[in-house]
This record gives structure tokens, C-alpha cells and sequence, in this order.
């Protein structure tokens, strides 16, 4: 220790100094690299959590639902599903992957975020990290995305072995696949975000009733938005829900039989969502980890 | 005054809500670099908020805050590379092991993977840490938690470690275990920021101590400066069985007697010398109903009852 003390600047030596850009993209790599270290420390958790409900909606809607008798007659949309020619697992699957991507959104960023502020402030050294704090928020979204698009991709092969009736996805464009996919995880992520930093953490429990459960069943998860013409008002009202562009978008991508709203609308309306999401969220989230 | 690698000035922080909370008056302050400097004061002094705005987690209602030179405010990011922070909580996060919270901590300054191994398996030894690297922080006591964090705030090599309250809830021993992690730290040349509310450990620790109470920096200097700042060399407390008026003036006419306080429980004498004064001090306050004596140094405390009238406990 002699020679600390008699050259104490060499050990004070900071990190080199590097560009801001360079600083940055390494900070945020770093986090990046801890998020993926505690995601594959916690595998079975994580694939119980985005595998269960579209197993169990699976199971229940194209399994044992078809096995009864009366099935259409109990459930509308199965006979609506089959007026427009598809079955009802058709109808079902691109809505479960709306459903599986914004899941992982609040189970990924809004909760941990509520156990973080409520209690155990673990983020803390996080924010210490020698990034502007909005790039932390961005993280988390970006993190989040990539949960969700797991959690989406789950849902195919399940798709493919439960329901006892074929489903019929046909991918006619990968490209706009692929950006309703990473748009809708965002957009979940920044929804996880908005809420984990607006919620009081004690109150985090109540989201599911208030705004996770309205959001799923008036999200035209389980029935095509065109299908709401009946009830005009309603079809015009869950255009404030992102779930809806999630669900129609992948509706358009993936089961383009179905009928489904324009695409360009859906890519627009799912880009100013994760912008506007994005923005509460971040500021939220600076609000929060700033005093 | 000479900016120092803290520098404060005319920092203040209203918190706003229903009722607006002054919880920073206007500080000025600088620190030197290489010392251990204290920030002394009751529950809701200011402190943590004052250290806060050092780590850019609070950002001031006025005023401008420098580290190492950077401005915390306008430039937080930077400002994070030259500190580390122990915040007044446990941050250990839950889901990673004791090498696992330093080593991400390194990635997030910028260390190669090879580095951060190394630094981490560096500072683990430094810290007597090794046996426990494997361990999750909710295996550890909390004296072992706060070692750790105070490992893991310095893995960057910052120039400033800012700690809060680095002794509250920890257990005597492993009080002093953090005071000689600290020291160490010192010899090796870092600047250390704390803030505590036990007077014992700002004597024992702190090069210069700043005592705040409502905000506001009410003295600083070196312990030894603030302490010889009373005027006395011995404390005479006297327990009585009731408060008088007579007895304190008889006290104040006996040499070397440089002051007399009224105290909850009685009075306090405050001599320049003892030679010889104890019995003339027993002999004049037996008539008063003396029922008890004490005989101590001048400390903090008494420094920061001078100033405030109270309690630093109150
Ligand atoms: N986030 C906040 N919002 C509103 N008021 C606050 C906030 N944080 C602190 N205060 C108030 O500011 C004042 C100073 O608080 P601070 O935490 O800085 O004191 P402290 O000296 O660290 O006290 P302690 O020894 O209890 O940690 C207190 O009156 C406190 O109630
Ligand atoms: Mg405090």
C-alpha cells in the first residue's frame, strides 16, 4: 500500500476519458449485459410467465371448447370466425401475440419498477451509471422488447400443436411482420414504463384490474376491430388503446383473411404511441429516480 | 475561497408539495481534496439532500454544485464518473451475487469484462470479501451489505466517494470496520463526503466537520478547532434534584470557570482548568440538592447545544 500513498493521483486515475458516445454506448451495454444475466438467472420463471396464458386461452377457446357441443352457439365469435371462413384459433392467435407482447411489457418493466421505487431502490446504481437518465428508461423499453418478442414467437408453436382445428397464418410481407412485431414490443415496453413510473408501487397490484384487464378485453384481442361496426361508439372508443394496433397489426401480418384495419394506419398509429408512451414514461421515470 | 473538488455555492432545495419544504437554506461549501470531510447534524438537517445534489439525484432550486470541476447539474453524466455513492439505503441488487453487483458495476463505467474481473477480484480482497463473492446480499449482515457497497462505489476509481449515514443500523464492530475501510481509503488518496448524525463519528473520522441543522451550515472546521471553540477544557455536569436560580452564579465566581449552562437535568460548569475545583464545585452545589456529577470533554454535541439550544439526538 506504501506506494498508493506515496503516488496517491495514480491510483485516482478515473476511467480513461473516452468520447460521450463511446462512454454512453458502453454504459449502456452494460446494462444491457446485467438485465440479460438476471433474465437467464431467472429462465424458468420467465417461461412459465409467457407461456401460461397463451396455453391456457389455447386450450380452453380451440381445444375444449370444439370438443363440446354447441361451441358456436356458445361462443359468438367462434361462429362470427366462422361466417368470415376461418376457425376460431385463426382469429385467436395474432391476438394472443398482442396479448403475450404487452404481458411482457408491464411484467417486465412496471412491476420491477414498483418493487424498485416501493422497497428495495436496487436501481440506484443503475441511475448512477455515467449515462443521461433517459437512456436508462430507454433500456428498460428496449429490454422489455426483446422479452416480448420472445413472448410473441412462443405463441406460434403452441398455436400450432393445441387447438384441434388448423390454423391458417400466411405471412405475406416479412418486412411489415417484422415492424409491427418490434413496434408493438416497444410500445409495450414504454406502456410497462408509463405505468410502473405513474402507478404509486403500493398500488401497483390494482393495475391488472384497472388498466391491464380493460386494455386486454377492449383491445380487439379475441374479435377483429371491423367486427365492432355493430357498436359504433365502441369501435371509435378503443382507439385510445394501443392493444387494438398491436392485435390488428399482427391480425394484418399474419391471418390477412381476417378482416383488419389498413397497414399503413396500424405502423402509424403504433409509432405515435411509442413516441408519446416513450415520452410519459421517461419523464416519469426521471421524475421518479430525480428529486 | 479556493474551489475545492466539492464546491457548493448558494445551494438551495425547496421540495414542492402541498406544504413547500426548505430542506437546503444556502450552503456554501468546499471540500479539499484528500480529506474526510463530515457533514454533522440532526434528523432532518439537510444532509441527505445536500449529498444528494453532490450525486445529481436532487437537483437544486438554486445555486450550482461542482465536482472534480464538472457541473453536477448541467452535466450529471460526466459528473458520475469522478464520484462514488453509498446512499443512506441498501441498492445491492437482489438478483445478482456480492462479485456479480461490482463487476456490472464496472461494465457501466466503461471496464472491458477482463478488466472488471480483475478489479472486482481486486477490490473483493481489499474488502476481505472473497469468502463471500458467491453470496446474494440477502445472505449478508448488514455491516458485510455496506462494505460491499462501499467496494462496489469505488470500482470505478472515482475521486469523490460520497457516503450517507455509512454507520446507521450497523453494530459497533462492524462501525469500526467501516471507519478503517474509510481511512484506508484515505491514505490511498480519495476524497470522502459523509454525512452522520453520531458526533463520535465525525470526531473520530473527519478532517473538517460542517455542522447543519435547518438547512444551513451553522460551523466548520476541524473537530479539534470546534471543540477548543467552547472555551473549556472540562465539563462539569451536575444532576440536581431541582432547578435554582442562586446556585449559578456561585458557580460562575469560582476561578477558572469560564461559563454556566442550564441543562434539562441541572447544570453544566464549564472550567478552563480542573485543578483543584472539583470539591469547591461539590462543596457549593451539595446545598442545591446535588444528586449526581459528571465530569466530561468538551464534543460535538456539546458544540452543536451551544449553537442550537438542543439535542443533536432531538
Ligand atoms: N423527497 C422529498 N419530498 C419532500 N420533502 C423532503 C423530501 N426529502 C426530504 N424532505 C424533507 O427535507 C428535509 C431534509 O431532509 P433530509 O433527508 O435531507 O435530512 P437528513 O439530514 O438527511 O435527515 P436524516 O438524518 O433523517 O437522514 C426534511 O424536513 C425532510 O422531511
Ligand atoms: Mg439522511
Amino acid at each position: 500500500m506504501s506506494t498508493a500513498v506515496a503516488t496517491p493521483r495514480a491510483t485516482l486515475a478515473a476511467t480513461p476519458a473516452v468520447s460521450p458516445s463511446t462512454q454512453y454506448l458502453r454504459a449502456f451495454t452494460g446494462l444491457f449485459v446485467r438485465d440479460l444475466h438476471v433474465l437467464r438467472r431467472e429462465l424458468g420463471p420467465f417461461m412459465i410467465r409467457i407461456v401460461m396464458n397463451p396455453l391456457l386461452f389455447l386450450f380452453v377457446f380451440t381445444y375444449i371448447m370444439p370438443h363440446m357441443s354447441n361451441s358456436a352457439a356458445m361462443n359468438p365469435t367462434a361462429s362470427m370466425a366462422s361466417a368470415t371462413g376461418v376457425n376460431f384459433s385463426t382469429v385467436l392467435l395474432p391476438g394472443l401475440m398482442a396479448v403475450a407482447i404487452m404481458f411482457s411489457g408491464i411484467a417486465a418493466v412496471a412491476l420491477p419498477l414498483a418493487v424498485d421505487f416501493g422497497s428495495t431502490r436496487e436501481i440506484d446504481d443503475r441511475v448512477m451509471c455515467p449515462l443521461p437518465t433517459s437512456f436508462v428508461a430507454f433500456e428498460k423499453i428496449i429490454f422489455s422488447a426483446i422479452q416480448s418478442i420472445i413472448a410473441a414467437a412462443i405463441v406460434f408453436p403452441l398455436a400450432y400443436y393445441i387447438p384441434s382445428t388448423p390454423v391458417y397464418a400466411h405471412v405475406t410481407s416479412w418486412p411489415f411482420l417484422i415492424a409491427v412485431v418490434v413496434l408493438a414490443s416497444l410500445t409495450a415496453g414504454a406502456l410497462g414504463l408509463t405505468i410502473g413510473t405513474a402507478v404509486k408501487p403500493a398500488q401497483i397490484g390494482l393495475i391488472f384490474g384497472v388498466v391491464v384487464m380493460p386494455i386486454t378485453f377492449l383491445g380487439c384481442v379475441y374479435y377483429p376491430w371491423r367486427a365492432l361496426a355493430a357498436i359504433h361508439w365502441l369501435q371509435l372508443g378503443v382507439l385510445i388503446n394501443p392493444i387494438v394496433y398491436m392485435s390488428e397489426g399482427l391480425r394484418a401480418a399474419l391471418t390477412p383473411t381476417l378482416p383488419h384495419m389498413h397497414p399503413a394506419m396500424i405502423l402509424l398509429m403504433l409509432t405515435v404511441f411509442l413516441a408519446l408512451l416513450t415520452w410519459i414514461g421517461t419523464r416519469g421515470f426521471i421524475r421518479r429516480v430525480i428529486g | 475561497m479556493e474551489d475545492g473538488i466539492v464546491s457548493l455555492r448558494g445551494v438551495r432545495k425547496v421540495y414542492e408539495g402541498k406544504q413547500a419544504v426548505t430542506a437546503v437554506a444556502g450552503i456554501d461549501l468546499d471540500v479539499r481534496e484528500g480529506e474526510i470531510y463530515g457533514l454533522l447534524g440532526p434528523n432532518g438537517a439537510g444532509k441527505t439532500t445536500t449529498i444528494s445534489m453532490c450525486t445529481t439525484r436532487v437537483l437544486p432550486t438554486a445555486g450550482t454544485v461542482h465536482i472534480a470541476g464538472i457541473d453536477a447539474v448541467r452535466n450529471p453524466a460526466d459528473a458520475r464518473r469522478t464520484m462514488g455513492v453509498v446512499p443512506q439505503y441498501n441498492t445491492l441488487e437482489r438478483a445478482c451475487t456480492v462479485a456479480e453487483n461490482i463487476q456490472f458495476h464496472c461494465l457501466y463505467f466503461g471496464f472491458s469484462k477482463a478488466d472488471a474481473k480483475a478489479r472486482t477480484a481486486q477490490l473483493l480482497e481489499q474488502f476481505h470479501l472473497t469468502e463471500r463473492a458467491g453470496a446474494y446480499p440477502a445472505q449478508l449482515s448488514g455491516g458485510l451489505a455496506q462494505r460491499v457497497q462501499i467496494a462496489r462505489a469505488i470500482a470505478h476509481k472515482p475521486r469523490v466517494l460520497f457516503l450517507d449515514e455509512p454507520s446507521a443500523g450497523l453494530d459497533p464492530q462492524s462501525r469500526i470496520a467501516m471507519w478503517e475501510a474509510v481511512q484506508r481509503l484515505h491514505t490511498e488518496g480519495i476524497t470522502v463526503v459523509l454525512t452522520t448524525h453520531y458526533m463520535e463519528e465525525a470526531d473520530e473520522l473527519c478532517d473538517r466537520v460542517a455542522i447543519v441543522d435547518g438547512g444551513k451550515i451553522l460551523v466548520e472546521d476541524t473537530p479539534a478547532a470546534l471543540k477548543n471553540s467552547v472555551g473549556a477544557k472540562t465539563l462539569y455536569e451536575l444532576d440536581l434534584r431541582e432547578p435554582s436560580d442562586t446556585l449559578g452564579p456561585i458557580l460562575a465566581a469560582l476561578p477558572h470557570v469560564s461559563g454556566v449552562e442550564q441543562t434539562p437535568r441541572g447544570l453544566r460548569v464549564m472550567a478552563e482548568h480542573a485543578d483543584g475545583l472539583l470539591p469547591q464545585v461539590v462543596s457549593a452545589a451539595s446545598g442545591y440538592g446535588l444528586r449526581d456529577l459528571s465530569i466530561t470533554e468538551p464534543t460535538l454535541e456539546t458544540v452543536f447545544i451551544r449553537l442550537t439550544g438542543r439535542d443533536l439526538r432531538e
